[in-house]
């Protein structure tokens, strides 16, 4: 006897396409200050993005990753949260920091190399940034659960790389939610490269990529929860998706996995040399879907946007972006603090290396 | 007083705290309705139910990063890892963010957890149950690293492991879990981290040592004080922080130094001990300071791990060598 004893489905969401026509029937219900505000921190990330990536080229600051392009999944996301869920990024999610009212100077600070800029402002719920791959998914799972465990409604929200999806860490966490039915939101902002490594594997018969599952959402369905894959350069879609996610966890439905499907544009970080593994082409046609201009063409219909209104937007955050500039440059870390944060108290060996420090 | 063993120690403490402070929880595979392989969490269960007693999926990675989340929150949680060398997939969560949690956010958050797990060789067990890791721990910067060698120490060091603001990691010896038993006072007290203990004086020899290896030093201290010589012996009780005041102090007095063992060698704690030793009382020294430990091989199969561990042949033999001096 033989029979299927499981099947699925992976849901794909799209709302607003590259030419801003939208799909009214899944339109999300926001008030035109929120589509603005959507709008607006788009911007800011990307004013921040091409400040921060100047300051590294005149080594102002050190290695950085780009978020140009993807916009959408971080601004989508957070915007769908309530500031009492948690957000565990990993490192590409700036604007994430900045809707969580962190300010521009913590983020420079950081990739300008002083650990005071994860220094986070007290009620801004969101871990620092986290370097080693899928590590932080566990932080979202155990931060769920923690909350059901404390009777509290809130939420985690876990930002991971397409990459991040091959590491025990990622799989852990998911099932560790899946188990204990947390209130906790994953998303795959899949960009389609892990440095060099793509995505998606072309060779019939050898590896030399990320996964050979068809989706990455579907991964979701081993660990007994939903996924769902969105354009990830659809603001519209990723918030509408991500807040039903949100509101299904509030309610103690369990986890959901989100992919946002996207394309990283620029390289890696300012180390990477993308001309050595992909091919240009491909760069630009991505261009032309990235999530700034879409949005824009869709504001404009709804005569939410005029070039008032940009220049307004755009001010503000050369406004915000060029005081953190100021803040983070004014600042001198303290060498001694590289000894007094490792334990609550300075251990005899720590306080001896002071000393030595000192003297 | 009930006399307990370090089993039942290990126990007794989690109970206290738990009673005492609720935001403690108890996680790790099989610590509920088993009540731990060992029984290191037997009866908790059936007490605080499965909301602080809690069976995760076999996922050590998985329990440390889950318990690093809990520990933001507020939550006490104390982590079972079921062997020493199941270790090794939670390390990540340790190095990476346990370990880091306070300095990388300058102090903004913090990671209050304690990992214990038993450890150590003796108990004819299979490959992987009878790793000793303390170095690997106590090289990283930002955890605590606590062993026991009795039921009093385990219990007063559990709790004070758990009361901590920094993460721990305890290391309980296993093939001393139900060897003895102690006194071991009812209510909830602390043995302080950071301090060692001085088990046996002595004016000739300091053997100093921590976990299974403390008894073994003591049947060793034994045997040669038939023969008129006095060893002291020092049980570090916890490696991070140490207490080189203590080692300082006896060394001082003895002049003779042997760390024993029973982790690798080459970088075992041991070494760390020695460079101290001669950073700081070179002209106190009447011998080399010796080191009785596991070999670097890997931890032999049962058949031959007492031919792999120190005990107090290996230990003699190391005492007569300083003697000569």
């Amino acid at each position: 006897m033989q029979k299927d004893i499981a099947s699925f489905r992976v849901k794909y969401v799209q709302i607003l396409d590259e030419k801003g026509n939208v799909d009214k029937k899944l339109e999300p219900e926001l008030s035109d200050q929120e589509l603005r505000d959507l709008y607006r921190w788009m911007v800011i990330e990307r004013v921040f993005d091409n400040t921060a990536l100047a300051l590294q080229r005149e080594g102002r600051i050190g290695t950085y990753a780009q978020s140009l392009g993807e916009e959408a999944v971080h601004v989508g996301s957070v915007f769908a949260a309530s500031d009492d869920d948690w957000i565990f990024p990993d490192y590409r999610e700036h604007v994430a920091f900045l809707m969580r009212k962190v300010p521009v100077k913590n983020l420079l600070l950081h990739w300008g190399g002083s650990e005071e800029g994860m220094d986070l402002p007290e009620r801004s719920n969101i871990f620092p940034v986290c370097i080693p791959v899928g590590t932080q998914t566990l932080h979202g799972a155990g931060t769920a659960i923690a909350f059901k465990l404390k009777k509290k409604k809130f939420c985690s929200l876990t930002f991971v790389g397409d990459a991040s999806t091959s590491t025990g860490d990622f799989n852990e966490g998911l099932n560790f939610a899946g188990t204990f039915m947390a209130p906790a939101v994953f998303i795959i902002r899949n960009n389609q490269w892990a440095i060099s490594v793509p995505r998606v594997c072309d060779k019939p018969d050898w590896g030399g990529c990320q996964s050979r599952a068809q989706t990455l959402a579907q991964k979701a369905i081993a660990f007994g929860f939903d996924g769902v894959q969105v354009d990830g350069n659809d603001v519209l879609a990723v918030y509408s998706v991500v807040k039903e996610a949100l509101e299904k966890a509030r309610k103690g439905k369990g986890p959901t996995l989100v992919e946002c499907f996207s394309y990283r544009l620029p390289p890696h970080t300012t180390a990477d040399d993308p001309t050595r593994y992909r091919d240009p082409e491909i760069v630009k046609a991505w261009l032309k879907k990235e999530p700034l201009a879409r949005f824009k063409l869709y504001l404009q219909k709804k005569k939410l946007w005029d070039e008032k209104f940009e220049s307004a937007v755009q001010a503000e955050a050369k406004r915000m972006v060029d005081q953190g500039v100021k803040e983070a440059e004014d600042f001198k870390p303290k060498p001694t603090d590289m000894f007094d944060f490792v334990y609550e108290k300075l251990t005899p060996n720590l306080s001896e290396q002071r000393k030595e420090w000192l003297s | 007083m009930a006399k307990l063993s370090i089993v039942e120690a290990v126990k007794d403490a989690l109970d206290c705290e738990m009673e005492r402070d609720s935001s403690v929880v108890v996680l790790g595979e099989d610590v509920g309705l088993n009540g731990g392989v060992f029984r290191a969490t037997d009866g908790l269960f059936a007490k605080y139910g499965d909301r602080r007693v809690i069976d995760t999926p076999l996922s050590e990675s998985g329990i440390v990063g889950v318990s690093i989340a809990m520990a933001v929150q507020g939550l006490k949680p104390v982590a079972e890892i079921q062997f020493d060398g199941f270790t090794y997939p939670a390390m990540d969560q340790l190095f990476s963010h346990a370990a880091r949690l306070r300095n990388r956010t300058r102090g903004r958050y913090t990671c209050p957890l304690v990992v214990r797990f038993p450890y150590g060789g003796g108990i004819r067990a299979l490959e992987h149950h009878n790793e000793s890791p303390e170095t690997y721990f106590v090289h990283t910067p930002g955890l605590k690293v606590v062993i026991p060698s009795n039921p009093y120490d385990t219990k007063g060091l559990l709790i004070a492991s758990i009361r901590d603001p920094d993460p721990v990691v305890f290391m309980e010896p296993k093939r001393i879990y139900r060897s003895f038993r102690d006194e071991v006072p009812e209510n909830a007290y602390v043995v302080e981290i950071g301090k060692a203990k001085v088990v046996r004086e002595g004016t000739d020899i300091t053997l100093i040592s921590w976990g299974a290896m403390v008894r073994e030093c003591l049947k060793a201290a034994d045997d040669a004080a038939v023969q008129g010589v006095k060893v002291e012996v020092i049980d570090v009780r916890t490696l991070s922080p140490c207490d080189y005041d203590a080692i300082f102090a006896s060394v001082q007095k003895t002049g003779r130094c042997i760390v024993v063992h029973e982790a690798p060698r080459t970088l075992g704690f041991g070494a760390e001990i020695c460079a101290r030793v001669q950073e700081k009382l070179l002209l106190y020294l009447k011998a080399p300071v010796l080191r009785v430990t596991g070999y670097d091989t890997p931890f032999p199969y049962f058949k031959l791990e007492n031919e792999y561990l120190p005990g107090p042949d290996k230990i003699k033999k190391a005492m007569a060598q300083v003697m000569k001096f």
